[in-house]
């Protein structure tokens, strides 16, 4: 089944401003999605249409089979938004948040109450369930929207660049959150600019650019397009000038490092030979940048 | 209870918790300023007055005072918090819920009308400190409450929703509400105008509120209570045929 499909979804702005040009797009359920682009692509637009926060110029789309303009009501409770901006009431607590939202959609207080306790805790927020939201850490304000976002238990939980401007610890401890939330069954749409987690979470991803999807496919299957790998090589002692090995694009980087454009065709064994018979040390060696990086950057330039 | 009931209910509580929560701003004030208006106007000047209409100063200016409240707080209580709930975006945890427009406008407008009841029982219980009113037609003058709660906090509502700054919900209060209740008999009666005066104080809406709240509660009216019924309770369906219309076009909450 369709957790989300979109057909010929157009909007324009009143400034004239064309933000999706006819968007077509499909998102299995229970898929782990990453929808990419750079910034005024046209990814919040489209994410503002499917959650109701922005209106459409024309197009359809469904959730779950409930069409968002004859079903409105349905398609509404199989989302969860967390969106990329702090939009909770600075002066409510915690608890209370999390608790009107599930009154929004129409659990009583009593019966929202575990569920409360369960969204709060699995985002380590319930010690702080009394205090008033303005006074959390930037990073316990994401998780309370995903607290937030997942009280009714929806099926389609969309992130927008939830992780933008959080540490590296609660990064992990959130990219750990959502996949088991995925594992739970909810469907996911992720978007970041953090292009290492898309490659790690997602198994489906689509790129947008100026209100188009350039790309849409299966993650393995698109990084399988790489040709060229590049790295960074650290040499045990430093050189004047980068060694020649037939096949391989060498640079200096520094006096002791190198970088290598590792064509897939030829891999890093003849590298090491050629680089072995010109005596030539290599301490260490990593990735120059991550793959989908360096895909992504090739398919919106 | 159904869904649209919890989530009326929701809003509702937590309309009420707001105002409750910051009563030195919204229900001390009220109590201070009625207490000077009922001890400067109606007992230090109102005793040289003498009566108007058949009854002391202080007994005819009570109705009006307490409606004045009623507007201001009904008024004031929609306007800031459906603005601030904009203004801090969190308006989108009602907008990607299943949430009726028609349950958003209920849950801020009986929000409005809870506070500004409120803050008219407090003004009422100041002003019985001064005067021991007797009210006359208790069924008038509690419609006559709501039913003017309900509008102004109709009317609230329509201009946060065209509001893009805190300058634009104080714009209506302070140079169209404020004149108009002064200007709505709530210190003199319309026989103490000239003519043409009268004529004029007839094209203000706030006059005929007042008058019916006062037939209410002392007996005394300027104006047709039948035709102030009429008055409020249309302006009420155009107020949130308005409102509903807004909500679903989006206007001032959406792109």
């Amino acid at each position: 089944m369709k957790a989300l499909a979109i057909q010929n979804l157009r909007k324009t702005y009143d400034n004239g401003f064309e933000a999706l040009k006819g968007i077509d797009l499909d998102v299995e359920s229970g898929d782990f999605f990453a929808l990419l682009g750079p910034n005024g692509a046209g990814k919040s637009t489209l994410i503002g249409i499917i959650s109701s926060l922005v209106n459409k110029s024309s197009g359809q789309v469904s959730l779950f089979g409930h069409d968002l303009d004859r079903d409105n009501a349905n398609a509404k409770r199989c989302i969860g938004l967390v969106p990329q901006e702090i939009n909770f009431n600075q002066f409510e607590t915690v608890r209370n948040i999390v608790l009107n939202q599930a009154g929004y959609y129409g659990i009583p207080r009593r019966q929202a109450m575990p569920r409360v306790e369960h969204c709060l805790k699995q985002m380590d927020l319930w010690d702080r369930r009394d205090m008033v939201s303005r006074r959390l850490s930037g990073g316990m304000k994401r998780r309370l929207m995903i607290a937030r976002a997942m009280v009714h238990a929806p099926r389609l939980l969309i992130l927008d660049e939830p992780t933008a401007g959080v540490d590296i610890e609660i990064r992990r401890s959130m990219w750990q959150m959502m996949q088991t939330v995925n594992d739970q069954g909810a469907t996911i749409i992720l978007t970041t600019h953090y292009l290492e987690e898309a490659e790690s979470l997602c198994r489906r991803i689509a790129i947008i650019n100026n209100g188009e999807i350039i790309e849409t496919s299966a993650m393995n299957s698109l990084l399988g397009r790489i040709q060229t790998d590049h790295f960074v090589l650290d040499m045990a002692t430093p050189l004047a000038s980068p060694p020649v090995i037939a096949g391989y694009t060498i640079e200096l980087v520094n006096r002791s490092a190198l970088h290598v454009a590792v064509p897939k065709a030829l891999g890093l064994n003849p590298l090491f030979h050629g680089l072995t018979a010109q005596g030539i040390a290599i301490v260490s060696m990593k990735n120059k940048s991550n793959r989908l990086e360096q895909l992504f950057i090739d398919l919106v330039q | 209870m159904t869904i649209h009931t919890v989530a009326f209910n929701t809003i509702l509580i937590k309309e009420i918790r707001r105002f409750a929560r910051i009563w030195p701003q919204t229900l001390l004030p009220p109590a201070i300023t009625t207490a000077l208006y009922f001890l400067i106007f109606g007992r230090l000047i109102g005793e040289r007055i003498g009566s108007v209409s058949g009854v002391s100063y202080m007994d005819y200016i009570v109705p009006g005072v307490i409606l004045m409240s009623v507007i201001s707080h009904s008024y004031a209580n929609v306007v800031s918090s459906f603005y601030s709930t904009k203004f801090q975006h969190h308006i989108e945890e009602l907008l990607v819920a299943p949430v009726p427009n028609a349950v958003i406008l209920a849950g801020y407008v009986c929000g409005g009308v809870a506070r500004g009841i409120l803050v008219g029982g407090v003004v009422a219980g100041i002003a019985r400190l001064f005067t021991p009113i007797e009210v006359q037609h208790w069924d008038i003058a509690l419609a006559v409450l709501v039913l003017t709660a309900t509008l102004f906090a109709l009317a609230g509502f329509i201009n946060a929703v065209f509001a893009d700054s805190f300058d634009a919900i104080s714009i209506i209060p302070n140079f169209v509400l404020t004149p108009l209740s002064y200007l709505g008999g709530v210190f003199y009666s319309l026989a103490m105008l000239p003519p043409i005066w009268q004529t004029i104080a007839r094209g203000n809406p706030i006059l005929y509120m007042i008058n019916a709240f006062r037939y209410g509660l002392i007996g005394v009216s300027d104006v047709d209570v039948t035709l102030a019924f009429q008055m409020t309770g249309s302006v009420i369906v155009l107020l949130i045929v308005f409102s509903l219309i807004l909500l679903h076009k989006g206007v001032g909450i959406k792109n």
